[in-house]
């Protein structure tokens, strides 16, 4: 008999959606059906299941070629070379648990090397705008039960985040937005019109990386200067501008999305900053919300989990083992890479392979290069080893973070490949053989 | 077995009623017994004074908005207080921050002062596998967290419509749900009133849409607390605090407790706690006439047994604010203009988060100061008046040893006075320099564990009474002769010549030597289950909240080695 699953957690983007229905069969191993889950989500549990799963680490050997070996000697080549390395750099997590997380942080610590999170190449710009000027943020009900005007701005939820729209923001009816839709006003500002321009009331088409000006112009007229506006503020009328500022100024709870339309775009940290500035200004007249539209479901993990462990969510530098030390551009991955800083490379559910500039992956290919990662992908293919590890909210359950820093708890589905291990169980065997070649003199 | 003995120490343990005799304290399999065999390892704490681990009744210390302070502010690790310039590691892990702490820090700091148990104060029930999360990676320290209730939509319904049996219901389901040990309010009514950028600042003002008072959700929770008889009574931070005149506002809150009693078996007498009453204690109608409102409510206080409170003693530093007072945090920001955070959550709480400078140089600081200490001073039962300093709001726990120093020193308090550039408007502001109390060590014992264990309903595991889990603290201080250098007091309550958690030395010499087992310590109620609260709690699940009702209620494989206190309700 095929079991349902129910209240099970989507291991793809940050609304970390947690009502995915899956049916198993009889024997635990297969996944027959998917429910409540979009086009995405569905492709990762059906890969959870697929027969070509890796089930071993797999050793680079002289001739090029990949042979099989057994987890203890993945362990051990790892521990060692980790204590070997200088300074390794172990990066990704964007699809990892936070017990895994936490696991890697103490490795990194024992190794006394770089740890560092995808936020490095996404929502870095953010971190560094919420040191200079805080959060004012809430949580996705907030949204869904209070709010009657919603920003997007430079993202596009359509396309990556498909669900944000219809389980938080626009269309549910919530607590004091029994009318849903009908009742908010939807605000996008985005340089093309996307499906998710096509849902909004206002659509302000801005100049292409010249958000801060448009940001400062709502300033203005929240702060009482609307009058001394130019005609134009980045391809943007004057009217329009104070049409919708006064729309903002009017709503009972606004909040504003943000995207990597904003972190990528010139101004990056600086038009997090103002967007921050600009919610800070609108608390005065009414009440406004700020949230980043993280882009996998656990991302904001590690920030978190990091945060609690050494006080910095990425770009760690953890090489002096008795305090870390956290300034990106000098302890960020990417950086570190393209002046060929690091001497091993630890590629953890992530694919730097493809992310990372290429000169950046070829500094990082001299050196010993490890992917700990379920599947085959750019990274995979030009590591030294592979190591194999189960699906979080797949074949192994654990705490993830949504985009709004709640903790949602993923639950496994099925059972694992047969011998494959969790990313938290492979970690902490990794620290603890580590400490014993420590303890025995051999590092 | 593992049998010790704490030979020769003075002994302050006001449970059992030790004053300071010398006495031996025997230890077997981590609880105190009786006595030991001769084969027992000796500790030999001549000429030191011996208490039962610390109990910190009010800390924020783990969770998402202690979390995103730290995340906020990579500035507060250039403050690494005696260690700047690099910690030297003592503990398994890196120790990093200083008003907000990394979880290792917390854990081995705490220990180091001779603290084996905290309270976190806030913990939002969406948001509790977070606080769990944090337990397990805070070493040494048994750990309990509040969940918070004073602006919970579900307690909000139940009391308006009279619905006693069902709040209590709904609140035990919660402590269950969230593994929580106890129930706090934080300016009940006002944080839901901020999620339209409202407040309520006096008991009686409305919650907008909600047809209900604060007056009214204090009352209704300090009677579903005692239908309970859950082992800590309603913690409250209340309405308008941080304001001039306030004190009015804390004492009307204290009232709504007069003709409760407490009913419970676990020896609290206590219907209300007011924690960090240093913060509700102001009089003056601004800034600038600003004064001490001590006094006053302390009288209240002294003459009303049914009443705790903590201090929240301010210790003039720099730190991070952060409270569930979300429209308290917002003020503070409009005060200081630094950064802001705030986190709403849905049908639940909000939180704010500002970054504060308490300058001893700026005269309402050095009033506030001024304050916190008059409570302790003026404090008839000590059992009653508990010190904290609400860390990291009024500063950092890791001042706790500085604390004690000014209430055991009047020559202590009259040299910070003379560092203020205010000092003469502080004095005019105060009765602080008029008063010559000073507190002896079996006050400190009772501020700083029986007290606050006592109130907690956990005085059976946390003191040096038969069968109590056998947590010491063993300071370098001689009763009998107590240094005439204050600086002394604060040294050896810093760093302990002894800690033991459940019998293992953890910190010897103020050195962290053993990292042991810790507990999440939670309230298991076993009382059939409602009806109705299943179906309110299912329908308010599809409608409301964004998580799913089987996905809420924290999973039992994040609970760190949980221990449940528990108790019964026919
Ligand atoms: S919106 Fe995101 S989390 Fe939700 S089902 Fe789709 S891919 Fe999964
Ligand atoms: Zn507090």
């Amino acid at each position: 008999m095929p079991k349902v699953i129910e209240n099970v957690g989507c291991p793809y983007c940050g609304c970390s959606c947690d009502d995915v229905r899956v049916t198993v069969s009889d024997d635990g191993k297969d996944i027959l059906e998917v429910e409540n889950v979009c086009a995405i989500g569905t492709e990762i549990f059906k890969h959870g299941c697929s027969k070509d799963r890796i089930k071993l680490p797999r050793m680079r050997q002289p001739d090029g070629s990949m042979k099989d070996i057994s987890y203890e000697e993945a362990i051990d080549w790892t521990a060692r070379h980790l204590l070997k390395a200088k300074k390794p750099l172990m990066y990704g997590f964007g699809s990892t648990n936070c017990e895994g997380q936490a696991a890697a942080a103490r490795v990194m610590e024992i190794a006394g090397g770089m740890l560092d999170n995808c936020a490095t190449i996404c929502h870095g710009p953010s971190f560094l705008a919420i040191f200079d000027n805080g959060y004012p943020t809430c949580t996705l009900g907030e949204v869904k039960n209070r709010a009657d005007v919603i920003v997007y701005w430079g993202s596009n939820p359509a396309h990556a985040h498909p669900r944000h729209m219809s389980r938080y923001s626009i269309f549910p009816r919530g607590f004091f937005t029994g009318k849903g839709q009908k009742k908010r006003t939807v605000i996008v500002i985005d340089p093309r019109f996307t499906d998710t321009a096509n849902v909004a009331d206002y659509h302000l088409q801005i100049k292409q990386g010249h958000d801060y000006e448009l940001f400062n112009a709502f300033r203005m007229v929240i702060q009482g200067h609307g009058n001394d506006l130019p005609d134009e503020v980045a391809g943007v009328k004057k009217e329009q501008i104070l049409e919708v500022a006064e729309i903002m100024k009017n709503a009972r709870f606004g909040t504003v999305f943000f995207g990597m339309g904003l972190t990528h775009s010139d101004g990056r940290n600086h038009n997090i900053d103002i967007a921050i500035s600009l919610t800070r200004d609108l608390n005065k007249v009414s009440k406004w919300t700020i949230m980043a539209m993280r882009g996998h479901y656990n991302i904001t993990g590690p920030g978190v989990v990091w945060s609690w462990t050494f006080g910095f969510p990425y770009c760690l530098d953890l090489t002096k083992q008795n305090h870390a030390h956290m300034n990106p551009g000098e302890t960020s991955s990417v950086d570190m890479a393209m002046r060929d800083e690091v001497d091993m490379f630890i590629n953890i559910g992530t694919d730097a392979g493809a992310h990372f500039p290429i000169p950046a992956v070829k500094h990082l290919k001299k050196h010993p290069w490890v992917t700990i990662d379920p599947s085959i992908n750019m990274a995979s293919e030009i590591s030294d080893l592979h190591i194999p590890v189960c699906i979080c909210g797949v074949d192994v359950g654990g705490i993830v973070y949504r985009m709004d820093n709640v903790p949602i708890q993923f639950r496994k589905v099925i059972e694992p490949p047969e011998g494959v291990m969790d990313d938290e169980t492979l970690l902490n065997k990794i620290a603890d053989r580590m400490e014993e070649l420590k303890a025995k003199g051999e590092a | 077995m593992s049998e010790l003995i704490i030979k020769n120490g003075y002994v302050f343990d006001p449970i059992s009623g030790l004053k300071g005799d010398k006495a031996d304290i025997s230890v077997k399999d981590g609880k105190i017994v009786d006595k030991v065999s001769n084969k027992a390892e000796v500790i030999d704490a001549a000429g030191k004074t011996v208490m039962a681990g610390g109990v910190d009744i009010h800390c924020h210390v783990a969770g998402p908005k202690v979390n995103l302070g730290r995340e906020m502010r990579p500035e507060d690790k250039f403050f690494r207080g005696e260690y700047r310039g690099g910690i030297l590691k003592q503990g398994k892990r890196m120790e990093m921050g200083f008003s907000i702490p990394s979880t290792w820090k917390t854990g081995y700091a705490y220990a180091r002062m001779g603290y084996t148990f905290t309270n976190e104060a806030a913990m939002p029930p969406l948001l509790a596998p977070h606080v769990h999360e944090e337990f397990r990676d805070t070493p040494i320290l048994d750990q309990a967290a509040m969940p918070v209730f004073g602006n919970n939509w579900f307690c909000f319904e139940y009391i308006k419509n009279k619905e006693l049996e069902n709040n209590a219901a709904y609140i035990a389901w919660l402590l269950n749900a969230t593994k929580g040990i106890g129930i706090k309010v934080v300016n009940p009514g006002g944080t839901e009133a901020w999620a339209w950028g409202e407040n309520c600042t006096t008991i009686n003002d409305p919650v907008p849409y909600f047809d209900i008072t604060p007056a009214e959700i204090v009352k209704g929770l300090i009677e579903a607390n005692e239908y309970l008889g859950l082992p800590h009574s309603v913690h409250i931070h209340g309405n308008n605090l941080g304001n001039p005149g306030n004190y009015k506002d804390t004492i009307d809150t204290l009232k709504l407790a007069e003709g409760t009693k407490a009913k419970n078996k676990f020896g609290r007498e206590q219907v209300l706690h007011n924690t960090h009453l240093q913060f509700h204690s102001y009089k003056g109608t601004s800034w600038a006439d600003f004064e001490s409102g001590a006094k006053e409510v302390m009288d209240y206080v002294n003459s009303n047994k049914n009443i705790t409170v903590d201090i929240g003693q301010v210790t003039l530093d720099e730190t991070t604010t952060m409270t569930a007072d979300g429209p308290f945090e917002y003020h503070l920001n409009q005060l200081n203009h630094i950064k802001w955070a705030n986190v709403d959550v849905e049908l639940e709480t909000g939180s704010g988060i500002v970054p504060y400078i308490y300058d001893k140089n700026i005269k309402v600081c050095g009033i506030q100061w001024a304050i916190g200490l008059e409570i302790g001073l003026y404090a008839k039962d000590l059992m009653r008046v508990h010190i904290t300093t609400d860390h990291p709001n009024a500063g950092p726990f890791t001042r706790y040893p500085r604390v004690i120093k000014w209430l055991m020193s009047q020559k202590a308090r009259e040299a910070t006075l003379d560092t203020m550039k205010w000092k003469d408007k502080v004095i005019a502001a105060s009765n602080i320099a008029s008063m010559d109390r000073e507190l002896g060590l079996y006050d400190i014992a009772m501020m700083t564990r029986a007290g606050p264990a006592k109130a907690l309903g956990l005085s059976s595991i946390y003191s040096l009474t038969k069968g109590a889990d056998a947590n010491i603290a063993i300071y370098n201080l001689d009763a009998n002769k107590l240094p005439s250098d204050p600086e002394l007091i604060e040294a050896a309550f810093q760093n302990t010549a002894y800690t033991l958690k459940e019998g293992v030395v953890v910190v010897k010499d103020g050195q962290i030597v053993a990292e042991p087992p810790k507990y999440t310590l939670w309230t298991k109620v076993n009382m059939p289950e409602n009806a109705q609260v299943m179906h309110d709690i299912k329908e308010k699940f599809s409608r409301n909240y964004t998580v799913n009702l089987e996905n809420y209620a924290v999973f039992d494989e994040h609970v760190h080695n949980a221990r449940a206190i528990e108790l019964d309700v026919a």
